[in-house]
């Protein structure tokens, strides 16, 4: 009896639509050749539209239930801790403990961003004692849509590393999967289908970066970007982004997402806006 | 206008009839097993509602103690030295755990408490899974809690908590001192062990390191030799002022680190520009929520003079809306005292108030049950600053109305008090609002609300309210050396 191969999808607005363009592209993964959907600008504009429609409600929920549904996350993970050691060794050749590492490590990420979503205001917020009759505080808001430009290197643990404070602090997400290693991505975006993230509140596409990055970067309705970048896309995001003001953070796409400062609030500060409220103080 | 016809508002019987085992009798939960007491020494618990008991608790004597803090001291060790991510891992087990045995929790608890489970199922329980979450997701930030220093724990908790919020209580003590790294000896009320001991079974199904939390049950006795118990490191108390100020010089000579959540009278001001319906909710919640029995209840009505007969009417109205009855009814308002020392102290409260010459209202028109411990809904007016049910905490659905002129003066009533743990401002202008919550000495304050808890929100006293925060970024401090 013939094998039933998996045909991956794109996943926008909680469905896992194919492209529109029709594109695919090859993917080599354990020896199965893989067909992928390959993301045209009309797929991101379907991605971001999503996110727009999905990221006030989110933002507007407790702290408390988007860390418990982060949380719900990295349940459904680590329920498919199999299938994501297998993505990524199969596409990415690394040796089976690295793979099992990296898996560790990305289950622990959302954990430990679960636990962030109560406790960015407490420790970015503050209050203000300004030199006058006035009450001031400044609390802390996710700043909207956010683009996530995912790494080849860890494409799972660097994808969360990027998506996840923006998710945590109540952005909604367009992640643009690893160029070279996008099944675990795609793996991913199965877990947050059968997760309690609502649906647009984190999107997954696959494609050429090159294809992705200029419309990622030029998209009116994007308001900040997480790239794992170097060189001409770096230059091309930041220079897209002047057009609407996107806040840009370019990230070492080599870099330690195992390191403590992927877990501190130091990750909030690209995805998130500060707001200031004054009050008379005297009746 | 229709004339008002007589309408028979009583509501048919609506029993939560969700099944809770209860085992005949309860052993101490020391290194993470269930042992029978040294001391050979048991007491009834019972449920205040029907005066029958409900299991046979251990109670704890020296050598019990002895042993808990000798294995709460030997788990120290390994679970100050867990990798933070592992240590949140169990806290959150933890609090999902909770949430999966919410409804048997919460039917326990007012079986044991005598509080309603519309209370206990929407409010305790839930606050109580959200702050073993809430702390869970400390464990790999305490660095960012507590910048310039590297976050160390202290070492063995000794925890003693009251029977008005018996699982609240224990979730607001353990969550934090082992999110920290500490290890804990817990003791419940004498007359509400059975929550906490079901948290211990709770704490067995996630594997928790055995020692990181034992629970010893016991009376006044047993938390004396807990506090004063040489290994112990810290120490934390929740309950009465006076019972507060015997901890504190037990503790006094040694270099334990002490906090204390004690007593309140807190005012909660209405000023004539309230919007009133809600301030009406609000003042009903603050004082015959958990039948009064509230460390923060807002026992102390201040109204503006020029609304105090619309307040009081208004309220002499709501309350009578208020069912008063088994803990278990789902449409129950207000459910049973906890015990029968405390139906006393309350009722000998309101004999005073009516001897030292106050107005006694009571808004209650249906019978008390005949078995239990019952207070009907009380205000007094006509009360003056002096008169004993103004000054002390009566721990009771019993309400004293003062009034006041001004602003200032609501801040001087207000604070007319040695306690300072809560207060409630209820006003329609923002700066009115701030300007009293600036001079009202009290940890917490609350602008037209009351009564809100939540783990990321500090809780605690200022004077002899005592001293140290709960929750949030705050309560962290008191469980970090």
């Amino acid at each position: 009896m013939a094998t039933v191969t998996k045909t991956w999808k794109l996943f926008i607005g909680g469905a896992f639509p194919r492209t529109e363009s029709g594109r695919t592209i090859k993917a080599v993964a354990g020896g199965t050749v893989h067909h992928l959907c390959k993301a045209s600008r009309k797929d991101l504009r379907d991605a971001v539209e999503a996110a727009r429609a999905a990221q006030p409600k989110w933002a507007s929920s407790t702290a408390y239930l988007r860390g418990q549904i982060l949380y719900r996350l990295a349940e459904m993970l680590e329920a498919r801790r199999g299938e994501f050691i297998e993505a990524i060794r199969a596409t990415s050749r690394v040796t089976p403990r690295k793979a099992k590492a990296e898996v560790e490590a990305s289950i622990e990420h959302v954990v430990s961003f679960a636990g962030w979503t109560d406790k960015i205001a407490i420790v970015l917020g503050s209050q203000n004692p300004v030199a006058g009759p006035f009450y001031t505080f400044t609390g802390i808001e996710a700043t909207g849509v956010v683009g996530v430009l995912a790494p080849d290197e860890s494409p799972l643990l660097g994808a969360l590393a990027l998506a996840c404070p923006a998710l945590a602090a109540g952005n909604a997400v367009v992640l643009a999967a690893s160029e070279r290693h996008p099944i675990p991505a795609l793996v991913l975006s199965e877990a947050l289908a059968t997760s309690d993230v609502p649906g647009g509140v984190c999107n997954i596409l696959t494609g050429e970066h090159a294809e992705l990055v200029p419309a990622m970067a030029t998209h009116r309705d994007i308001d900040a970007i997480v790239a794992a970048a170097r060189g001409k896309h770096a230059a091309a995001l930041k220079a897209g982004a002047a057009e609407n003001m996107k806040r840009v953070t370019i990230v070492d796409p080599v870099s330690d997402f195992t390191e403590p400062r992927w877990r501190s609030p130091v990750a909030f500060r690209g995805v998130t806006e500060a707001k200031t409220i004054w009050m008379p103080s005297m009746a | 206008m229709q004339p008002a016809q007589a309408i028979d508002w009583s509501y048919a019987p609506a029993p939560e009839t969700f099944p809770v085992e209860l085992s005949p009798e309860h052993g101490l939960f020391i290194g993470g097993k269930f042992v029978d007491p040294r001391s050979r020494k048991h007491f009834d618990t019972v449920d205040p509602a029907t005066e029958k008991k409900l299991s046979r608790v251990a109670e704890a004597g020296k050598a019990d103690v002895d042993a808990a803090v000798k294995a709460a001291q030997k788990a120290f060790k390994g679970w100050s030295r867990l990798r933070p991510a592992e240590r949140a891992g169990y806290l959150f087990r933890i609090a999902r755990r909770i949430q999966e045995r919410a409804r048997e929790l919460a039917v326990l608890e007012s079986m044991d408490n005598g509080k309603p489970i519309k209370e206990t199922r929407d409010v305790d329980v839930p606050l109580v899974a959200q702050h073993f979450f809430h702390h869970a997701g400390w464990c790999d930030k305490l660095a960012h809690a507590v910048p310039g220093v590297e976050p160390r724990p202290i070492g063995v908790c000794a925890q003693v908590i009251p029977w008005n919020f018996p699982l609240l209580m224990a979730a607001w003590k353990i969550a934090p001192a082992l999110a920290c790294g500490n290890t804990v000896v817990l003791k419940p009320a004498e007359t509400t062990p059975l929550t906490a001991l079901r948290l211990a079974e709770i704490l067995q199904e996630v594997d928790l390191p055995p020692g990181v939390v034992n629970i010893v049950t016991g009376a006044g006795e047993t938390g004396r030799l807990l506090v004063e118990h040489p290994n112990v490191q810290k120490v934390a108390f929740t309950g009465s002022t006076d019972v507060g100020k015997r901890i504190a010089r037990a503790c006094a000579g040694t270099d334990k680190r002490l906090t204390l959540e004690l007593g309140g009278k807190s005012p909660n001001i209405i000023f004539a520009d309230a919007p009133m319906d809600q301030a009406i909710e609000g003042i009903v919640n603050g004082i015959w929520f958990n039948q009064g029995q509230v460390c923060c209840a807002g026992s102390r009505l201040l109204v503006e003079e020029s609304v105090v007969d619309e307040v009081i009417g208004r309220l002499t109205h709501r309350m009578r809306s208020l069912r008063v009855g088994n803990p278990l009814d789902k449409n129950t308002d207000v459910g049973a005292i906890n015990s029968r020392a405390q139906l006393e102290r309350v009722n000998s409260f309101i004999e005073c108030g009516v001897r030292e010459g106050a107005d006694r209202i009571v808004c209650f028109d249906g019978a008390l049950p005949d078995t239990g411990y019952w207070v009907a809904p009380t205000l007094f007016r006509g009360v003056q600053p002096a008169h004993t049910i103004a000054r002390e905490e009566i721990f009771g659905p019993v309400l004293t109305v003062l009034t006041f002129r001004t602003p200032d003066e609501a801040i001087a009533r207000a604070n007319d008090t040695n306690y300072g743990l809560s207060a409630g401002v209820w006003t329609s202008r923002a700066s009115k609002a701030y300007e009293v919550a600036a001079g009202v000495k009290a940890g917490v304050v609350w602008l037209n609300t009351f009564n809100q808890f939540d783990a990321t929100s500090p809780f605690g006293g200022f004077k002899e309210s005592g001293f140290g925060r709960e929750g949030g970024r705050a309560g962290l401090a008191a469980y970090l050396a």
